[in-house]
């Protein structure tokens, strides 16, 4: 018994050299322009004060891979998007660039979504994109996690990198976004667990051998070495469900749609960083 | 608590059996008999090459990792803990700048990462590097 | 040929004769890497690219030879001369028989 707990108690000790505490000795830069990743935070939020960027939490290697786009492995993905950016698909005979000059008209966009439509609809990107296949173009809807959306709002979400997240939450938006805050602090699965027990009360803490984040989102799609892969917002909120032991709401069902509304609002004055990499 | 003389010991012995268990857990290769397998049995300097890796990977999936052997003609790298040791040999020709390079490998849990360099007189040099690959909670 | 293999190469566009530049080439590949099972417990078969070259007008930079331990979208950054103004020419080979290849000029500065 005693030994048990003496060894646990080395466990703590080795554990402990690997926490870094987040952020402020390193700074952000991709193709050396210099990224803000910790800011106070917006006046919504009740327990933090400051936001931080999942960039801040990751070791040094993991960080430099987002420093430069060459180095960053998403780029290959954002590289095939552009191809099917300018390929027809469908019926019409159309591609994005019928339509759409390139995806520089696309700038802005991301640091605003999910935002509340004209009538009255919470809507994000993959749904935009969907829309303009199945109504314009005539194509077949996009799987929301699969490699062509996910390759596509990248190269959407790269147009705005380096811009400030700004997520209307009031207006129209005010009963999406109590929803999603809502979502945000409920405890659900086997470990009983929300998404506030995490990235809230424990950011910057070890989790096994991971460091936690404050769960931010103004890098997806994300490259992640796990999967080699861009990774989708809603992908990665299902993942976090399954880690919890909990039953996954659908990609791009209300609940995940109301969730990210208020997540990116969480991040409302940190920087785009699309495609970020993580681990 | 009080740590006792005799807890202390216990304390070592623990550190002593964390140490150990991975290199078991993994049956690994030893080192010495990856390098012996390049040079075909010939002695390696201990100088003359870099291994730059880092100490503890978030992810075994991406492990950066470079090597630098100032005159080398290959320089083999070699995993000694994975299912196939072998990684990559790198040939340099004449239109190289530098016997380097930098690549991104992928480790099947906490080993030994070696690099062996064939100089351009026969001679060899080696290199090892514990990299430390952690097991996610929610990122792994 | 595997789908959707894409090369990228980073080459400075001008040198000076002589002159060490820094290369660095990413190619979207899955590298599987033969040690994966399939839910049905099967062996998936390896099916990586296991070799790359990098020559300038004719003369080898580096010559690689790559197992399943390299990563996806494998990369590489290595240091070549550019004695006079020519071509950089990379080649990968899928263990599938597709070559992948990609050619860049460097002027002289």
């Amino acid at each position: 018994m005693k030994l048990i707990k003496i060894i646990l108690a080395m466990a703590g000790l080795v554990a402990t050299p690997i926490v870094t505490i987040a952020g402020e000795d390193s700074q952000l830069t991709i193709n050396e322009e210099p990224f803000v990743t910790s800011v106070a935070a917006p006046a919504h939020l009740e327990n933090v004060d400051t936001i931080y960027s999942g960039w801040t939490f990751r070791t040094d290697e993991t960080q430099a891979l987002q420093m430069d786009d060459f180095d960053n492995p998403a780029f290959v993905f954002i590289d095939q998007a552009i191809d099917t950016f300018n390929a027809v698909d469908g019926s019409a005979g159309k591609a994005c660039v019928s339509c759409h000059e390139s995806p520089e008209v696309f700038k802005g966009l991301r640091a605003s979504m999910p935002r509340v439509n004209g009538s009255g609809e919470l809507e994000t990107i993959p749904e935009l994109v969907n829309n303009c296949r199945t109504e314009r173009m005539g194509a077949e809807k996009w799987k929301w996690s699969g490699g062509k959306m996910a390759g596509m709002i990248g190269l959407i979400g790269l147009q705005s990198r380096g811009m400030t997240v700004d997520v209307a939450i009031n207006g129209p938006a005010t009963s999406m976004w109590e929803k999603g805050k809502e979502l945000y602090y409920q405890r659900v699965g086997q470990l009983d667990m929300s998404c506030s027990n995490c990235h809230e009360d424990n950011y910057g803490n070890m989790i096994r051998a991971d460091h936690l984040s404050q769960g931010q989102i103004n890098g997806f799609p994300t490259y992640r070495l796990k999967n080699a892969k861009l990774n989708t917002i809603h992908g990665r909120f299902k993942g976090c469900m399954k880690n919890i032991r909990a039953t996954p709401f659908k990609e791009g069902s209300d609940e995940f749609k109301a969730l990210e509304l208020y997540v990116a609002s969480r991040s409302n004055g940190l920087m785009i960083e699309t495609p970020s990499v993580r681990n | 608590m009080e740590v006792t003389r005799r807890d202390t010991m216990v304390i070592g012995g623990a550190a002593a059996l964390t140490t150990i268990l991975p290199s078991l857990s993994s049956a690994a290769i030893p080192v010495n008999e990856l390098i012996m397998g390049v040079t075909g049995g010939a002695d390696a300097a201990t100088s003359g090459i870099d291994l730059t890796a880092p100490e503890i990977a978030e992810n075994g999936n991406t492990v950066p990792i470079s090597v630098d052997a100032p005159g080398a003609v290959v320089i083999t790298i070699m995993a000694a803990g994975n299912p196939l040791p072998g990684v990559a040999k790198f040939k340099f020709g004449d239109g190289a700048a530098a016997q380097a390079a930098t690549t991104r490998i992928r480790l099947a849990g906490t080993q030994d990462v070696v690099a062996v360099a064939e100089m351009a007189d026969g001679s060899f040099a080696a290199v090892s590097k514990m990299v430390k690959v952690t097991i996610g909670g929610c990122g792994g | 040929m595997a789908k959707g293999v894409k090369p990228r190469v980073k080459v400075p566009k001008t040198a000076s004769a002589g002159e060490m530049v820094t290369l660095k080439t990413l190619i979207s590949h899955k590298m599987e890497s033969g040690q994966r099972k399939d839910s049905d417990g099967n062996k998936i078969p390896r099916s990586i690219i296991h070799r790359f070259t990098c020559a300038f007008n004719g003369k080898t930079v580096v010559d690689v030879e790559m197992g399943g331990a390299i990563s996806t979208n494998p990369y590489f950054s290595f240091d070549a001369v550019v004695p006079e103004a020519g071509e950089f020419h990379f080649t990968w080979y899928d263990d599938d028989g597709s070559v992948y290849e990609t050619k860049k000029k460097v002027e002289m500065a």
